[in-house]
């Protein structure tokens, strides 16, 4: 099925799919916090326009509000509370380099190809725009996994455990047309309580070892080595 | 017939290339609150330079008096390639865009050798910048303008903006990446400012300037010319590449005519865009350059792929 035989909404649909995975590479890339949370911001507010378009098109009207939630979540508060957490520790300033980016950016292109490679046996049992937008969504995870890993601040680990949870939340919208609503109710509401939850674990850790950097907690061991 | 419209097609990019330069500079200015030059300013300098004697170093070989000449062919056989006003011309059906890249490089060799050749530090410190940014911003723009070749399944630029124009409104995500990929090469390529200023005289942080310091007369007048039409070149490809609607498909009068207004409408938006970008951002430091280009070889990439994952039929 070529992209030019497909309606105006599936192609938004996977134009939407290829700027949600460009943002989870621009946070990837990011060495300042403040600008890596505008860009979360970003996909949350990709993520709404997908379940809009996906809601107006399949005529599903649930989705409005699961659409609405998204924006409320992820566009407003996680990023509003984050950006109030580095601002109120002071972090804002700091430029915490990536010891190597390219290495990392290179590494994400390449789990990029390898999702899509994993997913494509599955290409003659679905339709091309499910393949497609599971490709996307299972290198956003990936790739937020990445980012955990590459970034050494506690907070960047917030966003990147987020977007892993955007991820999937795309893939179940657009391969699924949205879970049922009591799930995707208890979902919006446990990212919630998991956004309120590593608030508290960040002022535990700052107390205990007084910074964010994760890195430090290696020192904490009982028996000097 | 179709010989002579090629013809006007790359005398018009010809003469239009100092005019897009002179509307730049209005829009800076005007952003900027200065009072702007005429917009004829640039044909003004172009005169005056080229009614001067140029003056030529007495270490100077062969290579710098001749490079300007070669530098102007290279860049003009680069526009004839590139299509303007209309699709389907003999000059673009001959070269595709590989060649086109090609002369931009044959084109910053001997800019490069000629900032080598009389020996002053200035020069030599150019050309490496120069080499240095452009071998990392030539992988970029091939990926973005792979991504064109593939979804139209051809090098041939011409064919390839029939193609896209043909399809009518088809939303490809792959080329919204290779566009801010193309956009940032061009700002590279060019010198625009995040890369380099086009504006100063300053020498620790010029590049293309310091090549072209020992120039003055008509050699000096046949490079800023030459690096006039490779900013209008870069314009144009975005615009034509991305949004070809207006571009002559049959070669009337009228539908020259359109594709002539058309070009210079986009070409002048393009122009305002990058004037506010360049009133904006700061120019970077040169060692941040290479991640600034590497940033948009990966959105060519990221094109490149998205096209194979999210397009092609299964």
């Amino acid at each position: 099925m070529a992209l030019s035989t497909m309606d105006i909404y599936t192609q938004a649909i996977l134009s939407t799919a290829a700027l949600i995975g460009l943002t989870s590479f621009l946070m990837l890339g990011q060495s300042r916090l403040l600008r890596m949370i505008f860009v979360f911001g970003l996909q949350g507010l990709l993520l709404t326009i997908t379940t809009v378009l996906v809601a107006y098109s399949t005529d599903n009207h649930h989705l409005y509000i699961s659409a609405g939630l998204t924006l409320a979540l992820k566009v407003v508060f996680i990023p509003w509370m984050l950006r109030r957490e580095v601002i109120t520790m002071n972090m804002h300033r700091d430029v915490q380099a990536l010891t190597n980016k390219t290495t990392i950016m290179l590494g994400g292109a390449s789990l990029m190809v390898f999702s899509y490679y994993v997913l494509h046996p599955i290409v003659h049992t679905t339709t091309a725009v499910m393949l497609n937008a599971l490709a996307v969504s299972l290198s956003v995870v990936l790739l937020g996994m990445l980012l955990m890993i590459a970034h050494r601040q506690a907070i960047a680990h917030v966003v990147g455990f987020m977007s892993i949870e955007n991820g999937l939340f795309f893939a179940a919208i657009v391969a699924t047309n949205g879970m049922p609503m009591v799930v995707e109710l208890g979902v919006a509401f446990d990212v919630l309580v998991a956004a309120v939850l590593f608030g508290i674990f960040f002022l535990h850790i700052r107390t205990s070892i007084d910074s964010l950097d994760v890195d430090l907690l290696n020192r904490l061991h009982e028996v000097d080595k | 017939m179709n010989g002579l419209i090629a013809i006007l097609q790359t005398v018009l990019f010809v003469s239009l290339a100092p005019l897009l330069a002179g509307w730049l500079k209005l829009c800076k200015c005007c952003l900027q609150n200065r009072k702007p030059p005429s917009l004829l300013q640039p044909y003004r300098d172009l005169l005056k330079l080229t009614r001067k004697h140029p003056v030529v170093a007495e270490q100077a070989s062969w290579i710098f008096t001749k490079a300007p000449y070669i530098i102007f062919s290279a860049t003009l056989m680069a526009a004839s390639v590139v299509p303007l006003i209309a699709v389907d011309l003999p000059t673009s059906a001959g070269a595709d865009m590989i060649v086109m890249v090609g002369f931009f490089a044959f084109a910053r060799f001997f800019l490069a050798l000629a900032g080598l050749d009389i020996g002053t530090a200035f020069g030599g410190m150019g050309s490496s910048r120069e080499m240095t940014i452009s071998s990392l911003a030539e992988p970029a723009m091939l990926m973005a303008v792979f991504t064109l070749a593939m979804a139209a399944s051809t090098t041939n630029l011409s064919v390839a903006i029939a193609h896209v124009l043909n399809e009518g409104l088809v939303l490809r995500p792959s080329f919204v990446f290779a566009l801010f990929a193309l956009i940032l090469v061009g700002v590279a390529e060019t010198g625009r400012v995040p890369v380099d200023n086009p504006a100063t005289h300053l020498e620790l942080t010029m590049i293309h300037e310091a090549m072209i310091l020992e120039y003055s007369g008509r050699h000096l007048a046949l490079i800023e010319w030459a690096s006039q039409l490779k900013l209008m070149l870069y314009g144009v490809l975005i615009a034509n590449i991305f949004l070809p609607w207006g571009i002559a498909e049959t070669f009337t009068a009228e539908a020259l005519l359109y594709g002539l207004l058309a070009i210079i409408a986009k070409l002048a938006v393009l122009a305002i865009a990058l004037a506010i970008s360049e009133t904006l951002l700061a120019k970077m430091r040169l060692f941040r350059v290479q991640e600034y280009l590497s940033f948009a070889y990966l959105l060519g990439l990221l094109g490149l792929l998205s096209h194979i994952i999210l397009e092609v039929s299964h």
